[in-house]
């Protein structure tokens, strides 16, 4: 199988353009892409957000302060930039995914709970 | 009366930079500054309201005769029912606004915005932490509640001032520009007004005067961090403490106060 790197969130970008080294011309000059994971709060995963644009990573960690967060959405969060994401290729998804579709004994539902487990 | 005065001022200090930073809603050059500008100028005129609330209370607090004397801005005197911080806000003419000449001038270019709050950011923040211990508990709950925001906004024009600063030829000469430009605007932040010279000796505020040392401090440590020169000029350019504004205020006020005199206590 034919390996390349595909960056998350914009797959076929890169592809229309050509080639990864050339970007389209306006965005050279721009901050590069962060993708951005909140907090919602203390004992929860981090999810993913959204992204923003930010030229280091202490500005984008305030602009998903000032973007994400501005209605009390979370207590922490992770930047990453975005090229540093490897995605699986939309393509091969069928490859990927689709087999556990019918192997519904991998779902732990066959057991009973004792009530004073409470909710799992 | 000198009590009102001095939480006018801190009120006005804290409206008209947040009208200034307002101003660039939908004009930043990125959407993510833009947001980040909004949110402080809302986090001041925030700050604001809970001040001319406060300041309101004291003005309904006056006898009657210095009720009248308080302010000369005639709208304001024809208050029919009692003044409060949209009235405050809304209805006095420039004259009676004691912000400091700082926060009135103009956005300019980026590096100005940044400049402006930088210098007043670094101010506010010791001002805030003094005034979080002070025996004036609504000032101090104001304060505190404040200082969090205060923060913040800190950090985001300390490093805007390095990142300008010591980022690209042009973008340190526009940031070396903006801080000779605004400079001689920050002296008056430590000349007392009698306002403060009030709060100060009824042991509510800190003196001003003694904040200018820490103030100096931490400006010269970014400024060397963001290889700018720290400007040797020291003339002090004075008045706003007073009501003597440059001409930018009045036009500040004829956008920020269109609303309430066109429409007069319009709710919506």
């Amino acid at each position: 199988m034919k390996y390349s790197l595909q960056r998350y969130g914009d797959y076929g970008d890169r592809e229309a353009a050509g080639s990864a080294q050339t970007a389209p011309q306006n965005t050279a000059a721009e901050w590069p892409l962060w993708e951005v994971f909140i907090r919602s709060k203390a004992g929860l995963d981090h999810k993913h957000a959204g992204s923003l644009h930010a030229a280091d990573a202490r500005m984008a960690i305030e602009n998903a302060r000032d973007v994400y967060t501005r209605r009390m959405e979370g207590v922490s969060s992770w930047v990453v930039e975005s090229q540093h994401i490897h995605a699986s290729d939309p393509t091969e998804a069928g490859a990927l995914y689709d087999p556990a579709a019918d192997k519904i004994y991998r779902h732990p539902t066959f057991y009973t709970i004792p009530d004073e487990v409470g909710h799992m | 009366m000198h009590h009102l005065y001095y939480i006018l001022q801190l009120a006005d200090n804290a409206l008209i930079l947040g009208q200034r930073l307002g101003e660039w809603c939908g004009h930043a050059p990125i959407l993510e500054q833009d947001i980040a500008l909004t949110n402080t100028s809302l986090d001041d005129i925030g700050q604001a309201r809970s001040l001319y609330q406060y300041a309101a209370d004291l003005f309904y607090a006056l006898p009657e005769a210095e009720k009248k004397a308080a302010f000369s801005s005639p709208l304001l005197q024809q208050v029919a029912g009692p003044v409060d911080e949209d009235s405050l806000a809304g209805l006095r003419d420039a004259w009676d606004f004691r912000n400091i000449l700082l926060v009135e001038q103009p956005n300019g270019d980026w590096a100005q915005t940044v400049a402006r709050s930088f210098f007043f950011d670094i101010f506010q923040f010791l001002l805030y932490t003094e005034l979080s211990k002070s025996p004036d508990f609504r000032l101090a709950a104001i304060a505190e509640k404040s200082l969090k925001e205060v923060a913040y906004h800190k950090r985001w024009s300390s490093e805007w001032v390095i990142r300008l600063g010591d980022g690209t030829p042009e973008s340190h000469r526009r940031m070396q520009d903006a801080v000779e430009k605004l400079w001689p605007y920050t002296g008056e932040m430590f000349l007392p007004s009698p306002g403060e010279t009030f709060a100060f000796e009824a042991g509510i505020a800190p003196d001003v005067a003694s904040l200018s040392d820490a103030w100096r401090a931490e400006v010269v440590d970014i400024l060397q961090q963001a290889t700018l020169q720290v400007p040797d000029n020291n003339w002090i350019q004075q008045g706003g403490k007073e009501g003597r504004h440059t001409e930018h205020l009045g036009y500040i006020l004829s956008d920020l106060q269109f609303m309430q005199r066109a429409y007069p206590g319009m709710e919506w």
